[in-house]
């Protein structure tokens, strides 16, 4: 059947069909109908996992408020009514309102969503000067050393990559505050050791820029250093799996300097792992997010993330979750798209 | 070797057939794992800490620890004669509290990896074996866990389960950490089950358990341990985490509880680096010893490169 598929191109069967036309419109479409489907179900499997995750709480969970004095009478009685109710009746509560939009915060006593919605810009700004230092270093120091694997570069960058990918991000932003912010010896400390921005600046002038941007340099180093081993371990394992095929040899048979080969050939054939990568790790960079931000006491979620822990402010803790969780769902969506637009071998 | 031609062909049972494969497939590994520079300074930095954790009852004293029998100490002394490497805040040696922190750090790494492997395993493998509801279902399982942020839910999980014991920051890492062996188990499974001998045992007769424990198992058990070493290193650098977050074990001294107990004592802004640099260093050394360790097996028991046993 294959044979004769390939002796003649026009078979008349309907799959060979479908393959020789091509899958550029209605295969990109249904698969970002099943990517889509597929996340909405993973995000209901999520708001589930939730809903028993804080229900496993032991004691009284309207007894949490107790403390509070910001908040009214009226809303603790409707608070401690919702969590004293039987449990399918919370539970059909809870999905009748899964994202809980009026949900109070037992540490501040205010709505959480407020809470987290003032905290959420310093978090973007974190995450995502990491995440771009991070890859343009990562890729760099990946395609190089993959390019000459077994080279001086690639014995060196290997040893310091998994180095940084052995350290806890947040001793890393401790030593940086012992050295830059604390100084040391002859260092002397010039970054500030605490907040995102010098109180009494608006954050989009241009002295505020300058401010986050002071404060951002040491949280974000100690984050990209330890996240920049990943990608440049995955891109230079891509790489070396590139290095043997044909096309190369094609290309180097045309007399291409190696320069370009690697750059028009190898390089965009490899890059889709670590595309997919660094949609992927937005998980485990808000992970180590939570640490640094509380080592920097920088104002974003990852700090909101640790008081609420300390506070023990269940309810905050499960709004925060939620938007860790349902960041990272859209992120691999967009992740997948991404990939089968780029490369039309993925759709199937 | 004996000569096979001597022996009557009954004499060799099939078990001492299989005993003889084994034990040079494995001489074989280990011939390649020793021909690999990484996996073998992975092994000699492991088996320092593991002497060190063994023997730290012998290095120093409990007492040493106990903060009652070290009033007399001054706190966060720097390094001196006495004091290698200083004092912490309740004067206690921070030597002798990094000794007895491998102890907790290894610990926990191992048993919360072992729970996860065993978990992993039995996912991954009834998810390759079991086509239909209970196969998808169990594949569905492993994809949705995998989406969720890893720090997040260990961390919401510690403070929602509240009461911290050894146990209880064990079981919150292993139960999380799974999905990711679960995935490889199910990848391999899949190849095997593709393969004649399984096709073999359906004719024969073997019942599901047997398919999965006498062919199934042996085959993807190789690339499980493997796994499992890297998953020490992420479980002890998530312990590292969970500690240094407040969420440990308050009475029990990790690496992580030391980082917390410095930061909080203000050794960061206060200079005192003999107190933050040692338990940071530890962390690290185990963990590249554990990933090194861990991407050696991979490379020599990886298929693709025809060292393995088969």
């Amino acid at each position: 059947m294959a044979v004769e598929a390939t002796v003649a191109p026009a078979a008349s069967d309907p799959a060979d069909e479908r393959r020789v036309r091509g899958p550029r419109g209605g295969g990109l479409g249904r698969f970002i109908g099943y990517r889509l489907l597929a996340g909405l179900g993973t995000l209901l499997f999520v708001l589930l996992f939730n809903f028993f995750l804080f229900r496993m709480l032991p004691g009284d969970p309207a007894a949490r408020y107790r403390g509070v004095r910001s908040i009214n009478p009226e809303d603790l009685d409707r608070i401690r009514d919702e969590l004293t109710a039987p449990l399918p009746e919370q539970f059909i509560a809870y999905l009748k309102d899964p994202l809980a939009l009026d949900g109070i915060s037992s540490w501040k006593g205010q709505p959480v969503w407020d809470l987290v919605s003032g905290r959420a810009w310093p978090t973007i700004v974190l995450l995502g000067t990491t995440t771009v230092v991070a890859v343009v270093i990562g890729v760099w120091v990946g395609i190089k050393a993959g390019w000459n694997r077994g080279g001086r570069f690639d014995k060196v960058s290997t040893a310091v990559t998994l180095l940084f990918y052995a350290t806890p991000e947040f001793w890393l932003g401790l030593l940086l505050i012992l050295f830059f912010s604390t100084g040391i010896g002859f260092l002397p400390g010039i970054f500030p050791s605490g907040g995102v921005i010098d109180s009494g600046l608006e954050p989009l002038s241009f002295a505020g820029i300058g401010s986050i941007a002071e404060h951002t340099v040491l949280p974000a180093t100690a984050l990209a250093a330890v996240y920049l081993a990943e990608y440049s371990l995955i891109m230079r394992a891509s790489m070396v799996d590139e290095l043997g095929q044909d096309y190369l040899m094609t290309a180097r048979a045309k007399g291409m300097m190696d320069r370009l080969v690697r750059r028009r050939h190898a390089v965009p054939n490899a890059s889709l792992p670590t595309i997919t990568l660094i949609f992927l790790n937005i998980g485990f960079i808000i992970g180590g997010a939570i640490t640094v931000e509380t080592v920097f006491s920088y104002p974003g979620l990852g700090l909101l993330t640790f008081e609420a822990v300390s506070e023990q402010d269940y309810v905050l803790m499960q709004a925060l979750f939620l938007v860790f969780t349902g960041s990272v769902i859209v992120f691999n969506i967009v992740a997948d798209i991404l990939i089968a637009v780029i490369d039309p071998r993925i759709r199937t | 070797m004996s000569a096979p031609s001597d022996a009557p062909p009954t004499a060799l049972s099939t078990r001492a057939i299989a005993r003889a494969r084994r034990k040079k497939s494995l001489q074989r590994f280990a011939r390649a794992f020793f021909q690999q520079r990484a996996g073998v300074a992975g092994l000699g930095i492991l088996l320092v800490f593991i002497v060190l954790a063994i023997s730290a009852p012998l290095l120093f004293s409990r007492e040493m620890l106990d903060i009652t029998q070290t009033l007399g100490n001054e706190s966060l002394e720097g390094p001196n004669g006495t004091f290698w490497l200083g004092t912490d805040e309740n004067g206690r040696s921070v030597l002798a509290v990094l000794v007895w922190g491998a102890r907790a750090s290894l610990i926990v790494g191992l048993a919360a990896s072992l729970i996860s492997m065993v978990l992993g395993t039995l996912i991954g493998v009834g998810s390759g074996h079991y086509q239909g509801f209970v196969g998808s279902l169990l594949q569905r399982l492993t994809d949705w866990f995998l989406v969720i942020p890893f720090i997040p839910l260990v961390v919401v999980l510690a403070a929602v389960l509240g009461q911290r014991g050894l146990g209880t920051i064990v079981l919150v890492l292993g139960v999380t950490s799974w999905p990711g062996t679960a995935r490889l188990v199910r990848a391999q499974t899949l190849s095997v089950e593709g393969r004649p001998y399984l096709e073999r045992a359906k004719v024969l007769g073997d019942s599901d358990w047997q398919q999965m424990t006498k062919h199934v198992l042996p085959n993807v058990m190789p690339l499980v341990l493997a796994n499992t070493t890297l998953t020490v290193a992420i479980v002890i650098l998530s312990e590292t985490t969970l500690a240094f977050l407040g969420l440990g074990d308050p009475f029990l001294d990790s690496w992580g509880t030391m980082l917390d107990k410095a930061t909080g004592a203000g050794a960061a802004s206060t200079g005192a680096w003999w107190y933050l640099l040692p338990p940071g260093l530890c962390v690290i050394l185990v963990v590249l010893a554990f990933t090194l360790i861990g991407r050696t097996l991979e490379v020599v028991l990886n298929p693709r490169l025809g060292v393995s046993d088969r």
